[in-house]
């Protein structure tokens, strides 16, 4: 196996505005390694979420290449894209997206039965996850009876809890305030990053930066630098 | 995942309580009024069921069994001069005028029954014996008679007298039969003092009730009876629907009935299409993080349907079963009348399964369509 978890290529993408194309993608060109954490920013349109989209399989590109732990996922059927995902990805949204007619261990134990993982095991592994994010006493709160910092351990919860071997991450800490920022981010970093996974981050929150391994600038559709350090995106 | 996909219905109260009482709603007035129409209906065909014989003569003009054209007594032995007639009696039936003691007046539908053999006689009786009906000035009452009575100071009991177009009748039985379509009580009495205590007239026979030997079929007998001129044969249950589609073709019941019912489909279509469409609505962001996370479109429209089809099986439930206790409730005093027979329930539910599919269908289109991407968004 390389150590390469992500290789994105010279990738398009394009939606159709009104006659014409905008293309959200002009030949971006990416590559994660396991045990890392990539953060993808840039300014609001530049493609960011477009490219996390791509990744994730849940839009298809039009050219480039696009390789998921050595999956050529231009060259897979959309139900075997859905399957990979299923298995592969664990999501973290920006509105956190927590089902709100279901409990935080109901929501957290969603990807399992997904993978067909009976409901009671299910559940039973989603709380084990929640008590490891701090939540062991939330396991039957619904998400109106969380703070936004609990929504998120729920999500984060929700995205290891199947133990996928890629985490995409958008806007994590953009519905919180800077300090549940900073333990979203500590979190994700202590209990979500295993030499076996790769978790991508997209964001534009300058606070959290110091948190990525590495950093992938975006302009206009186009990844246009690449930071080893952090600090020196800081810089740059 | 259909587990998720109940306990987000059943956690959504508002919406969940809201599709319930729709289609709750929509099957209680369906199942209700087409249970009411079905009742006017079977009260339409009480003679029939109340006399109950296997065939019925009467004149070649007769449409259905609430309308008497008289035919001659001799038509009773041209009836049994046919091969294969085992037996044949006739049967007076009309509307006469009763007067009671404080000199009020009942219409009452008098029938008269073959003296002999009393064929068509009532058999649930209430009080006295159906043979003292050979008694002079004999009648038998049924229940519609009794309350009508009561209602008008007259208690109803054994020996009690009244006039029958200035004729003396007293009571020596009372029984309980099927209440006839205008709501007129039932006399009984034999044909001969039937005759008397109607208006004197030409011909006076309304029918002639036949029955078949051994080996020969009611319709093969009703067949060869048709065959003698002027007369017409019917088989019990054959003048039973002839008389239930009469009333369907030359009457504005079902017209007023089925309105009822339309509007009762339209309503749990409006608010069970509206709200389901509204639930999958507000569902959407969560069913496309499902999509994203994996969920494939089988999975979603087995959710989608399932949510469609629980709300509609539990509202069917309380709609047929206030239904059944309104039907229960007012079947003691048989006003307004109600019969509900397997197929209105069907009927509903095959109503309630594609108000249902159609709201799901609704909700599924917007799935379908539903890019998991948005969740990004």
């Amino acid at each position: 196996m390389s150590n390469l978890a992500i290789n994105v290529a010279d990738v398009v993408k394009s939606f159709p505005s009104g006659d014409t194309r905008t293309f959200a993608l002009k030949g971006a060109t990416l590559n994660a390694r396991f045990g890392e954490l990539m953060m993808i920013v840039g300014p609001s349109g530049c493609g960011k979420t477009t490219l996390l989209s791509v990744i994730c399989g849940t839009l298809q590109c039009e050219e480039g290449m696009l390789s998921i732990f050595d999956h050529d996922l231009r060259k897979m059927k959309d139900w075997e894209i859905t399957k990979f995902r299923c298995v592969n990805v664990g999501f973290i949204f920006q509105q956190f997206n927590l089902i709100p007619t279901l409990t935080a261990v109901e929501n957290a134990s969603i990807p399992l039965i997904l993978n067909g993982v009976p409901t009671n095991k299910a559940e039973r592994r989603a709380g084990e996850v929640l008590a490891e994010v701090g939540l062991g006493d939330k396991l039957h709160s619904y998400p109106s009876q969380l703070s936004g910092g609990q929504l998120q351990r729920v999500a984060i919860s929700r995205a290891l809890v199947h133990e996928p071997r890629l985490i995409i991450c958008d806007e994590p800490t953009a519905s919180l305030d800077a300090a549940a920022g900073q333990k979203t981010l500590d979190l994700l970093k202590s209990s979500a990053l295993q030499p076996d996974r790769c978790v991508i981050v997209v964001t534009h929150d300058n606070r959290i930066y110091h948190f990525a391994d590495r950093i992938a600038e975006m302009e206009d559709g186009r990844v246009i630098g690449i930071y080893d350090d952090p600090k020196d995106y800081h810089h740059a | 995942m259909l587990a998720i996909a109940l306990k987000m219905l059943f956690r959504d109260r508002a919406k969940y309580a809201m599709l319930v009482c729709g289609l709750a709603f929509c099957s209680l007035l369906m199942c209700q009024q087409i249970s009411v129409f079905c009742g006017i209906m079977m009260w339409t065909t009480s003679t029939v069921r109340n006399i109950g014989a296997p065939v019925w003569v009467v004149d070649a003009k007769v449409e259905q069994a609430n309308e008497v054209i008289p035919m001659r007594q001799i038509e009773v032995e041209r009836v049994r001069s046919v091969h294969g007639v085992a037996w044949a009696v006739p049967l007076y039936i009309g509307i006469e005028q009763a007067r009671l003691n404080d000199g009020s007046f009942q219409n009452v539908q008098l029938t008269g029954l073959d003296t002999g053999t009393l064929t068509g006689r009532p058999m649930d009786m209430v009080a006295g014996r159906i043979e003292d009906l050979r008694l002079p000035n004999a009648v038998v009452v049924d229940q519609v008679a009794v309350e009508k009575f009561r209602r008008k100071g007259i208690a109803i009991k054994l020996g009690t007298t009244f006039e029958i177009n200035d004729k003396e009748a007293r009571v020596v039985g009372i029984c309980h039969v099927a209440r006839s379509f205008l709501g007129q009580p039932y006399i009984y009495t034999t044909f001969d003092r039937a005759l008397e205590y109607a208006k004197p007239s030409r011909k006076q026979l309304s029918y002639v009730l036949a029955g078949p030997v051994p080996g020969v079929s009611n319709e093969e007998l009703a067949a060869r009876i048709s065959k003698l001129p002027g007369l017409r044969a019917i088989t019990k249950d054959n003048l039973f629907w002839t008389t239930i589609w009469w009333y369907i073709k030359n009457t504005g019941i079902p017209i007023s009935f089925g309105t009822v019912v339309l509007l009762g489909i339209i309503v749990g279509i409006a608010i069970a299409g509206q709200t389901f469409y509204l639930f999958v609505h507000d569902n959407l962001r969560y069913l496309a993080a499902l999509k994203a996370m994996g969920a494939r479109m089988h999975t979603l429209a087995a959710m989608v349907l399932l949510q469609a089809f629980s709300v509609g099986f539990i509202g069917y439930g309380i709609g047929v079963g206030l239904a059944s206790w309104f039907g229960n409730s007012v079947l003691a005093k048989e006003q307004p009348p109600f019969f509900m027979p397997w197929q209105v329930p069907a009927f509903v539910a095959i109503v309630l399964i594609l108000i249902c599919g159609f709201s799901a269908l609704i909700g599924l289109i917007k799935v379908a369509r539903l890019e998991p991407a948005v969740v990004f968004r």
